[in-house]
């Protein structure tokens, strides 16, 4: 346990400088802030208002402390737009975004592993350079772009899926972010057969999988039990280490298929200039990817013991 | 990665006796996937910057007569919603997202290499806050703090240079660090360190050419990252402001004739896939001709 322990302690300056950045992102506007957010038609009270609010008037230091202990007190600040607590749009937003991030994770699963098997099986023989030549194309392909191809394929041309939106029940979810998922996987696909491919590669090459070759078990056999078992843990986490392109993957996403998430919730809030909301959602969003990644490391380190004693 | 014929045994033998560096001299011109990723890219920037001889239209003049029509000999690939000629603003589009995402590398390859560096080498109190200083970058979301700093700081170019840099240095900084620490322990570094040699002298001459190549390669896929970004950027209306042709918003204006007009979106997203092609093959070539023996 000493392991989450100092795992957790390491996680302090990370947590302290992502306060510092987001806090930091105002101060980046040209101009008075308070100004350039409200535009050209605020009045004085109002920019005075925000002036006073925000604690423009005093000395950086003092502003970001005002910051962190609003934010210790689970207070992101109003929306300028909407007058709530920008904590309670980004709460009621999250949930379509975690189906998002969990359902493109399975399909991502479901449409590498098979694909990195398939080019493991034969190292450079004929499938094996078609799969590789997978991530030259897909690397190249903008998120959004996909997304629309999809759509205009599998809801417009076919109808097989609805063109936007989030659903309601689980199967409505289901159905509606099929496609939103599929494009998020298919951004994310290139990554994960490259390196789950390579970890097959250097499996296949162990002594226990040679051992168990001379023991005479079959191929089939072979490869699920002692090949794609060991290989999987590298790609959940290559997942982990990739969590981050996923997240920014699902912002871009949501805003293509109309899916109220986080996401969709960001880009609408900055097309309102609502500063608030996309600073506490930048926020969110930083502490979500922290969290994943603990927890990625923390199942590792249970499951591998060599993990908590290195370093 | 690509055609790489090696053998089994080659892998080991250069693992073992890593001071044999080049087994056998690796030829530039041997390496088809590079010699096909040149073509690419070469073809493209070849035919970005012969566009004026290419097309005789203006990609910014509108002519309501003429919208939305379908590919003729007049016009290559049709006219967009505003009758602008399609092919005209590809050409000029790709010498907007091909200029931005090559320059667009440069600063965080500089920065990141030079902070990769030093923390390599010092080590300490250098390291410790360098690589603190990335863990708190890439615990945001690419895309996620790339929009927000493009936000604040307003559309447009120097925003996304400046945005690029803030995220992008990080992935060279952790790749150079490395290979510095692996580098420093080498012969020639000792040897240079116990002739006396200062700090930056060792770095500068003797360990930064040999690690660098590897920020290279990376530097391909991460032009590949920024183009997309841009592209990204210009689809949320974040990026290169209108009228200027840029395939980002040229797919975001397209979306609008999904149903009717699909090559208004498709073709520029092509575009980005080709150069995106080209610059994985250029990436996949490099590594293989500056890393033999390894796949």
């Amino acid at each position: 346990m000493s392991f989450v322990a100092r795992r957790l302690l390491q996680l302090v300056p990370v947590a302290v400088g992502v306060t510092i950045i987001v806090f930091f992102m105002i101060h980046l506007i040209p101009g008075d802030p308070a100004r350039t957010i409200l535009g050209i038609h605020a009045t004085p009270q109002a920019i005075a208002e925000l002036h006073r609010e925000w604690g423009l008037n005093r000395p950086l230091v003092s502003q970001y402390w005002l910051f962190l202990d609003r934010l210790l007190h689970g207070n992101l600040g109003q929306s300028l737009i909407y007058g709530v607590p920008a904590s309670s749009l980004i709460w009621s937003h999250l949930p379509a975004t975690l189906w998002l991030i969990v359902y493109a994770t399975v399909l991502a699963i479901v449409i590498s592993v098979p694909l990195a098997m398939l080019a493991a099986s034969k190292r450079n023989g004929v499938r094996d350079q078609i799969v590789r030549a997978v991530p030259l194309f897909g690397l190249g392909m903008p998120p959004f772009w996909v997304g629309f191809l999809l759509i205009d394929a599998f809801a417009v041309h076919w109808r097989i899926f609805p063109v936007s939106g989030y659903g309601t029940g689980i199967g409505g979810h289901l159905l509606y972010l099929f496609l939103p998922s599929l494009t998020v996987a298919i951004a994310l696909a290139p990554v994960v057969i490259r390196s789950l491919r390579a970890s097959m590669l250097s499996v296949l090459g162990a002594d226990y999988v040679t051992t168990a070759r001379s023991k005479g078990v079959p191929g089939s056999r072979l490869f699920i039990r002692h090949v794609l078992r060991n290989a999987v843990i590298p790609a959940i986490t290559v997942l982990g280490i990739n969590i981050g392109f996923l997240i920014g993957g699902t912002v871009i996403i949501e805003n293509v298929f109309a899916i109220p998430g986080v996401g969709q919730l960001m880009i609408n809030s900055i097309f309102q200039r609502d500063f608030p909301v996309v600073q506490g959602v930048t926020l969110v969003f930083a502490v979500l990817v922290v969290l994943i990644n603990l927890l990625t490391d923390t199942t590792y380190a249970l499951l591998d013991p060599r993990v908590r004693f290195d370093r | 990665m690509m055609g790489a014929g090696e053998a089994g045994g080659a892998v080991t033998l250069v693992t073992v006796a890593p001071e044999r560096a080049t087994p056998r001299r690796a030829h530039w011109f041997r390496q088809p996937a590079l010699i096909a990723g040149l073509v690419i890219i070469l073809v493209i920037i070849a035919l970005a910057i012969a566009a004026p001889l290419l097309t005789s239209y203006n990609p910014i003049a509108q002519n309501l007569n003429d919208t939305l029509q379908g590919p003729s000999a007049r016009h290559l690939l049709g006219t967009d919603q505003l009758g602008r000629d399609v092919f005209t603003r590809l050409l000029y589009g790709a010498r907007v997202d091909l200029k931005v995402g090559f320059i667009a590398v440069l600063f965080p390859f500089v920065l990141g290499t030079v902070l990769g560096s030093l923390a390599g080498y010092f080590g300490g109190w250098v390291e410790l806050v360098v690589m603190r200083l990335v863990d708190i970058v890439v615990a945001f979301p690419f895309y996620v703090l790339l929009i927000a700093l493009v936000f604040v700081l307003g559309p447009g170019e120097s925003s996304i240079y400046i945005a690029i840099t803030i995220v992008g240095w990080v992935s060279y900084a952790r790749l150079v660090r490395a290979e510095i620490l692996v580098a420093k322990r080498q012969e020639y570094v000792l040897a240079a360190k116990s002739g006396g040699l200062s700090s930056l002298r060792i770095m500068g001459r003797h360990l930064l050419p040999n690690v660098i190549s590897q920020a290279i390669i990376y530097a391909m896929s991460d032009i590949v990252q920024d183009i997309l970004a841009i592209v990204t950027l210009g689809y949320f209306g974040l990026g290169i402001p209108p009228p200027t042709a840029e395939w980002g918003s040229m797919i975001n204006e397209g979306q609008n004739f999904l149903t009717t007009h699909w090559e208004l979106a498709t073709i520029p997203g092509l575009a980005v896939v080709i150069v995106g092609l080209g610059l994985s093959l250029i990436g996949d070539g490099l590594a293989d001709l500056l890393r033999p023996g390894q796949s």
